[in-house]
């Protein structure tokens, strides 16, 4: 009775594990939604697969049920069709049973179609994500590949309990830096470098964004870049007859006359510490001096009291008169509707904010430049990071498969489909987007670009060069600290556990 | 022998609560101290640290800076709202009693706010006190009032007591009731002799109301006093775990959750678990200390008719 179902096991089996790991490890706070959505695409298959044994199940718990005992609770009324449901979801959950034992023996025939779960925070791209995997199925039948997104803000929680419980996908969107890291010290990545050759091809700065600095080694595929900006209306700037400025001057000035025309010359707000980083990572680095600083004060040359970071601090005070009224209650989603809604003129964001304002408005022409350096002919830094990158859970049961997957994740074709279908800048070299303000801000990268400092360098440990930066800047803009203070606080808290400072005594 | 069993039977009634209250009370209690003796890198745990985070949370800055700092929140967060609460809410409490059907209506009104989940409550807030968009300060523009207007949730000088304000406006509901309740189980031939010796208004308030509540206004109190000190869903709601503009908001609730998970959205700190672990077992132990030496202090000196 059991020995002929075992042959059809597996896919249920595998099927059924996955679901239990899934529902779970799943942290209780992510949205019932989003639990669901793994087990409703599965049960479908499985109901299909088992079809002829279900119905069998089934007409012989219909043939048995009058012989419920007659004194039972149950004979007042005809309860056959209960009784017969009753007997079908025992028999179903032993089917359940029994196919999960054998299952781990069972996983791995050949020309069997293999599943990989592919997790993410990007609840937003599915689609896209679902059309890019089409083309990979198409390339390698016998894999599937499945896209399950978290909330964004849960997705950490829930990835690193799944992987604390020795469950997880199979294909993990990884964070940059230190969020990959942390797994990759934890032993849960498989690393990359030497595995997946395409990365060679990568530039050394895209790779760190995916490599411990423990080992060495690289355990992702960097995926996208983000870069910071000044976005602008381009249908404002038209109207009113303004050019894109070249100096720090002649941008102030813009501002202004913005401001005498009555249109909100930035829509940026300081509510949220982390957009006041976001600002800062663009207008700092023509002030700091771009990669060079960088390079001094990650090895310990120099440190945050530097004249030149407390100056990129204190050049931030020249834009707030240009902010909305009342800019310290101005949250994330004011600035973004601030902007979408052409209430205000130019907005110093990301460059993953275009999808987001295509969505909220797309009659919206955005143009892009970097913040002009303080003497015309300065290179105009685009301070830059990688996104993250797709990694290979160490204990996947499906390593070739994975692997196949990732090697493909670093291909051209999948840059080219990643930048079209998400509108990001794909981080696999040589590709071009075709979206023209995307093509502008790749320009203004090639042009002259610099890590995009705390995140890069800073956020391995506590307190992160983020919290000390973002914060400080808040207290600065509310006039309750001095950019020398901030500048004191920050190289005093990044002390506490970064070593090229603490040698510098 | 069967009068033994008779007099321990309790233990079976009450095993299943033990077991949950032991299994989700006591046990997390337990390993959450021992994670804060641990150290650790990310989500493994290290070498045994001994008291190294309570240290760290304790005298080192910036940390040390943070942790004083939520706890000067907490106890103005529970400073202000015990002044409303004992002086709106007694008060309020008292023109209840009165009866008559606009008293019941008030009644009801004031209590609706509590009904409201505080995420809905810190939602609607946001969105009134919004400086773009938000219908407090066009008001205040409308009154003639426009100088007034500020970015309530922005500024660092107000932002702290304007949640407060809105916590108490959705906390009234329950204290008033509380006092309500306590009012009118007093017996009416206390007020009514009182009357008959020439007591009046104030006096019979001051002296036969009051004396009469107080214990319903300790036992608040203390509720007040934890929940307070427990304070973290509506900052989480409508400033964020980074407790900002500038730490103005920062409560121990937000500087523990922070610490422990990190802020995966504004990538600022990555979580450590034995530093969360460790603030959670101060707040427990300033919350525990003082709540038992108030329930302690409250008992001695109970009052009766």
């Amino acid at each position: 009775m059991i020995q002929p179902r075992k042959r059809q096991a597996p896919c249920v089996a595998q099927q059924v594990l996955d679901v239990g790991r899934e529902t779970s490890l799943v942290n209780p706070r992510v949205p019932r939604a989003d639990r669901r959505v793994p087990c409703i695409d599965r049960q479908m298959p499985r109901i299909n697969r088992q079809g002829s044994c279900v119905k069998g199940q089934a007409s012989r718990a219909a043939r048995q049920a009058p012989a419920v005992p007659p004194n039972g609770p149950t004979t007042q009324m005809p309860q056959a069709p209960v009784a017969a449901l009753l007997c079908l979801a025992l028999s179903l959950t032993l089917v359940a049973v029994f196919a999960s034992v054998t299952d781990v023996t069972l996983a791995q025939t050949p020309g069997e179609t293999v599943e990989l779960t592919f997790w993410s925070w990007r609840t937003e791209d599915v689609e896209q994500y679902n059309r890019i995997i089409q083309v990979f199925e198409e390339r390698n039948p016998g894999i599937k590949v499945r896209f399950i997104p978290y909330l964004n803000t849960e997705y950490n929680t829930i990835l690193s309990t799944a992987l604390q419980g020795g469950g997880g996908p199979d294909i993990i969107h990884l964070r940059s830096y230190g969020g990959a890291e942390v797994l990759a010290n934890a032993g849960y990545l498989m690393p990359l470098d030497g595995v997946v050759e395409a990365l060679e091809e990568f530039p050394q700065e895209v790779l760190l964004g995916a490599t411990s600095r423990k080992d060495g080694r690289v355990y992702g595929v960097p995926f996208a870049y983000q870069t910071v900006q000044v976005l602008y209306n381009q249908r404002i700037f038209a109207e009113n007859g303004l050019a894109i400025p070249q100096t720090w001057g002649e941008f102030l000035e813009l501002a202004g006359t913005l401001k005498e025309r009555g249109i909100i010359p930035f829509a940026n707000g300081a509510k949220d510490a982390w957009m006041l980083e976001i600002l800062w990572g663009a207008v700092g680095p023509q002030f700091y001096g771009g990669t060079e600083f960088f390079n001094e004060v990650t090895t310990g040359k120099t440190d945050f009291l530097d004249p030149r970071f407390v100056e990129s601090l204190r050049r931030l005070n020249e834009l707030v008169p240009y902010f909305p009224p009342g800019y310290m209650g101005v949250g994330y989603t004011d600035m973004q509707m601030l902007f979408a809604q052409e209430v205000a003129a130019m907005f110093i964001g990301g460059s993953f904010e275009l999808g987001i304002m295509a969505s909220l408005n797309p009659d919206l022409e955005i143009g892009a430049f970097p913040v002009p350096p303080l003497e015309a002919g300065d290179p105009a830094y685009v301070a830059a990071w990688v996104d993250g990158s797709y990694g290979i859970n160490a204990s996947t049961k499906h390593p070739e498969a994975a692997l196949k997957f990732i090697e493909f994740t670093a291909t051209q074709e999948f840059g080219q489909m990643f930048t079209d279908e998400l509108k990001q800048i794909s981080a696999v070299p040589g590709t071009v987007p075709t979206d023209p303000t995307l093509a502008q801000l790749v320009a203004a990268l090639h042009e002259a670009s610099t890590p995009y400092l705390m995140l890069v360098a800073f956020r391995y440990d506590q307190p992160t060069g983020s919290t000390l930066l973002q914060n400080g800047i808040q207290e600065m803009l509310a006039g309750l600290k001095t950019p020398e203070e901030v500048a004191q606080d920050i190289q005093e808290g990044l002390s506490l556990w970064f070593e090229p400072f603490q040698s510098r005594g | 022998m069967h009068r033994w069993v008779e007099k321990r039977v309790y233990i079976i009634m009450i095993l299943p609560a033990l077991v949950v209250y032991t299994g989700f009370m006591v046990y997390p209690l337990f390993t959450s101290l021992l994670y804060g003796l641990y150290e650790w890198e990310g989500l493994q745990r290290g070498a045994f640290a001994g008291l190294a985070n309570f240290r760290t949370i304790l005298w080192e800055r910036p940390f040390n800076v943070r942790f004083f700092n939520a706890i000067q929140h907490n106890i103005y967060f529970f400073a202000l709202t015990f002044a409303i609460q004992s002086t709106a809410g007694l008060g309020l409490a008292v023109l209840f009693s009165q009866g008559g059907r606009l008293m019941t209506l008030y009644r009801t009104v004031s209590f609706i706010p509590y009904t409201l989940s505080l995420v809905v409550v810190g939602f609607l807030w946001s969105l009134m006190l919004n400086p773009t968009w938000g219908i407090v300060n066009k008001a205040l523009a409308a009154a003639g009032l426009g100088a007034w207007a500020r970015p309530w949730l922005g500024d660092p000088r107000t932002a702290l007591t304007a949640i407060i304000l809105i916590n108490a406006w959705r906390w009234i509901g329950f204290p008033v009731l509380v006092f309500l309740a306590a009012i009118q189980s007093i017996p009416s031939e206390l007020h009514e002799a009182a009357r008959v010796d020439g007591a009046r208004g104030w006096q019979l308030f001051r002296h036969i109301t009051l004396p009469l509540v107080m214990p319903a206004v300790l036992t608040v109190t203390i509720l007040t006093f934890i929940y307070d000190f427990m304070a973290f869903e509506l900052i989480f709601v409508m400033q964020g775990s980074s407790g900002g503009p500038a730490y103005s908001t920062d409560v121990l609730g937000t500087l523990f959750y922070r610490t422990a998970f990190g802020e995966s959205v504004a990538g600022g700190d990555i979580g450590n678990i034995g530093l969360g672990s460790a603030i959670a077992f101060l707040m427990f132990l300033i919350v525990g200390t003082v709540s038992l030496m108030a329930y302690r202090w409250m008992t001695r000196r109970e009052t009766e008719y």
